[in-house]
């Protein structure tokens, strides 16, 4: 175990120095090398906001299975069958039917069916279909129908936070996906989250409706934002989704904020007719089920361009145009999770995390000094290369350090020198029954090797299931208690070992201290 | 020089001792239960800083106002720094935070530095403490079966029995101390069941190579001389470990301290195990060379 060949040396110390180099990358402050690589600091570090977000997608379901109701009834009597008692619930249509059999033969049809389609990829129709009693049917999504409603709003949600938050200007957030129903945003530096968190929480569906002068069929009673309340038509004369631009502006008879809007052709038309037609009514912007302002129409808006007033601040304004030029969410999103970090206690977190690595390192310095003498400063060495090669190998990783991570590195100076000690006090029993040092060193190494890797491999699968369960600031503990582990086990049996044939070859003749 | 001390002779009462303990803190898990943080039960958590002047109290009685339910003030590290904690009431709302920020602002006459805000949902917090457990057990599933792949079963049983006495006792003690279980307390149980499996594969390890040794030799006297071969690696790794959980104990900053305190009782409670635990159960199984005999191409790799 102490014959090292030229290669295999050679091979040690250029993968020890390679990997070590990479730690330094992280004292540069500029990116001056070619290599732009670094250690992430988590959010717990540098400070900043971290919110999970879900998709509520009740009131889409609702609406989908609302949206189903006139093409089933439509294609009732299509094919002549009678119905009676048709009820729509939020997730379902029941109602009852002559001749159940019949139409569940054609609801189940593979081929061109409009109202219940097939998703191939899936193996499953969108519909599901249940006999209640005796004529009684209830139709709902099925399970696959649910989740290609889920799938694409949680894409299209995620495409529209996204857009929300580039347009806010935070640096670097992250923005994924978690799992099937929840959306994970970062954002770095941020202090109060806020106004992310109202940006994110509404939904922003907007739609131009005009104001019926009674209740009548077709119309529903909305309270406006100053407390009025207006009945308003269902009609939609234009939606959100026509918009292709929308800025904060100042209207000049009061200085007051308003948002200006720009049409696409189609909305334009749209905008253009039912302002022509309808000159003395008012019409009413409504933003998520809410009258903002309801305005009278002076004369006929043709050229695709608007604006809306509703006694906003600035700020509101600004944030009512960015919500309409992101475009509208397909569904609410609660914030179910969230955890924001001021960049001072990051700071904090920072210093104390250091703090304690230097001074829980040199206690574990000195006491294998005092120790192993000699070989204390083998294993003195080996823990300094293997501080370095866990941070280079976390930088080629561009891993994220977290304060629980830091604590993980701490933990593996501590538990670092444990695979030297193993060998250590092995050599130190082979010493007893063997004469000649060399034998004694080497059969320590062989025989230490074995209970080593057992010991450190039970840690490292500790450290792997952690990875796999645990979230954020625990991940980075992970991480870096992992990676401890592999730099440990390669700075004790290549470099301490190599260093300790050098000492034991030089001085063949001399009584060694261990 | 390798120590003689009569361990097995302290096998019985260390034994009795470990299963009164055990079992205390079993009853204290399931009486008084654990103190969840917001991480598993769901809530609110604020970290502020403010002037040196303002007491518990007065933010107590400020937010008392808000008819929030239970509320928890305590001081967190320096002076004037103090962690508040609001338990998940069913409505929600999404406006809670700004709320409470905004009160404690107006009624301390002190400028507020909110310096760590946190909010888990009831869902989320659930699905945090299950995929928690899951962690754990999937942990000690995993060393079952290494361990038993390794060695053999009785080996298995005994550390697994060892594991399980280090976990629960651990959590017993942060029990009876009211300490607050989070996520990083998770992660230390985690590593307290990697740190304390080191420490019982070193002593099996021997253990093992101690039986096919000397064969005429009991596993009382096997164990005996494995703990004493074997001591003074365990005393120096639970002392390096040790300087450097201490370490980050006193100067890591309140958020480690309750991850270093339970890593550090973990470190002291599993090198316990690993001798007064994870050995006599061996004795008990009859671990004897034969048991290594049948299966002769696992014993040396």
């Amino acid at each position: 175990m102490l014959n090292f060949s030229k290669i295999n040396i050679f091979l040690i110390y250029l993968i020890l120095i390679i990997i070590s180099f990479f730690s330094l990358l992280n004292l540069q402050t500029e990116n001056k090398t070619f290599i732009n690589k670094k250690v992430n600091l988590g959010l717990d570090l540098q400070g900043g906001s971290y919110l999970l977000l879900e998709i509520n997608s009740d009131p889409l379901v609702k609406e989908r299975i609302q949206a189903k109701v006139i093409p089933i009834k439509k294609f009732l009597k299509e094919n002549k069958l009678d119905y009676s008692n048709f009820v729509v619930n939020d997730k379902s249509l029941i109602f009852n039917i002559d001749n159940p059999e019949k139409f569940e033969l054609i609801f189940f049809s593979k081929e061109e069916n409009l109202i219940n389609p097939y998703i191939g990829q899936y193996n499953s129709f969108e519909l599901d279909l249940k006999n209640l009693e005796k004529n009684k049917l209830e139709i709902s999504f099925s399970k696959y129908g649910l989740l290609t409603i889920n799938n694409s709003a949680l894409k299209q949600s995620i495409e529209i936070v996204r857009r929300r938050i580039d347009d806010v200007g935070t640096k670097e957030p992250t923005i994924l996906q978690r799992g099937e129903k929840r959306i994970l945003v970062e954002l770095p530096g941020l202090k109060d989250p806020e106004r992310i968190k109202n940006l994110l929480g509404k939904t922003a569906q907007l739609n131009f409706r005009l104001v019926a002068q009674n209740e009548e069929f077709g119309v529903e009673k909305l309270i406006a934002e100053n407390g009025e309340s207006l009945n308003v038509s269902k009609r939609v004369v234009m939606s959100g989704e026509n918009l292709i631009d929308a800025q904060p502006s100042i209207q000049n008879q009061q200085n007051e904020p308003t948002v200006s809007f720009t049409l696409d052709r189609i909305g334009s038309q749209k905008f253009g007719r039912a302002t022509t037609d309808n000159v003395g009514k008012r019409l009413a912007i409504v933003l998520d089920g809410k009258i903002i302002s309801a305005p009278n129409i002076n004369e006929p808006i043709t050229s695709g361009k608007g604006v809306i007033s509703g006694s906003f601040t600035f700020q509101e304004a600004t944030d009512l145009a960015l919500l309409l030029r992101s475009g509208a969410l397909p569904t609410p999103l609660d914030v179910v999770e969230e955890r924001t970090v001021g960049p001072d206690l990051g700071e904090d977190s920072i210093k104390s995390g250091i703090t304690s690595l230097i001074v829980g390192f040199i206690l574990v310095i000195f006491f294998m000094l005092y120790k192993y003498r000699l070989f204390g400063l083998v294993a003195n060495i080996a823990l300094i290369a293997n501080l370095l090669m866990l941070v280079g190998v976390l930088t080629i990783l561009e891993a994220t350090l977290t304060l629980p991570g830091i604590a993980g590195i701490i933990l593996t100076v501590g538990m670092a020198v444990d695979a030297n000690v193993l060998i250590f006090e092995r050599i130190k029993e082979e010493l007893k029954t063997e004469k000649s040092i060399i034998h004694a060193f080497d059969s320590g190494y062989s025989k230490a090797k074995i209970t080593v890797l057992d010991a450190n491999i039970t840690t490292l699968i500790a450290a792997i299931i952690l990875f796999a369960f645990g979230s954020g600031p625990v991940k980075g503990f992970a991480i870096t208690l992992g990676i401890g582990i592999l730099t440990t086990l390669f700075t004790a049996y290549f470099l301490a070992r190599h260093l300790t044939s050098m000492i034991i070859l030089r001085k063949k003749n001399i009584t060694l201290r261990i | 020089m390798t120590r003689n001390i009569n361990f097995v002779s302290k096998f019985k009462k260390a034994n009795i001792f470990s299963l009164i303990i055990f079992i205390l803190s079993i009853i204290f898990i399931f009486f008084k239960g654990l103190n969840y943080g917001i991480d598993f039960k769901g809530g609110t958590l604020i970290e502020l800083r403010t002037d040196t002047s303002i007491n518990a109290t007065v933010i107590r009685d400020s937010l008392k106002s808000m008819n929030l339910g239970d509320i928890n003030v305590k001081k967190f590290g320096k002076e004037g720094d103090y962690l508040i904690k609001v338990e998940q009431k069913n409505t929600n709302n999404s406006n809670l935070i700004p709320e409470i920020k905004k009160t404690l602002a107006d009624n301390l006459n002190a400028d507020v530095d909110f310096r760590r805000v946190e909010n888990v949902g009831p869902k989320v917090s659930s699905e945090l403490l299950e995929s928690s457990i899951i962690a754990i057990s999937l942990a000690l599933a995993a060393m079952l079966f290494y361990i038993w792949i390794r060695f053999e079963w009785q080996f298995s049983i005994g550390s697994i029995i060892a594991l399980f006495h280090d976990v629960i006792i651990t959590l017993g003690i942060f029990s009876v101390l009211s300490l607050e279980i989070n996520l990083s307390i998770i992660a230390a149980v985690l590593t307290i069941v990697g740190y304390s499996m080191n420490d019982t594969v070193v002593i099996y390890d021997r253990i093992r190579e101690n039986l096919l040794k000397y064969t005429k030799i009991s596993i009382s006297d096997i164990s005996n001389l494995s703990i004493n071969e074997t001591l003074s690696r365990t005393i120096i790794t639970s002392i390096t470990t040790l300087l450097a959980l201490i370490s980050i104990y006193i100067l890591g900053g309140e958020i480690l301290r309750g991850f270093s305190f339970a890593m550090i009782l973990g470190v002291i409670i599993g090198t316990y195990s690993s001798m007064f635990v994870a050995s006599p159960i061996l004795k008990f199984f009859k671990v004897s060379y034969k048991t290594l005999e049948k299966e002769e191409e696992k014993i040396l790799p």
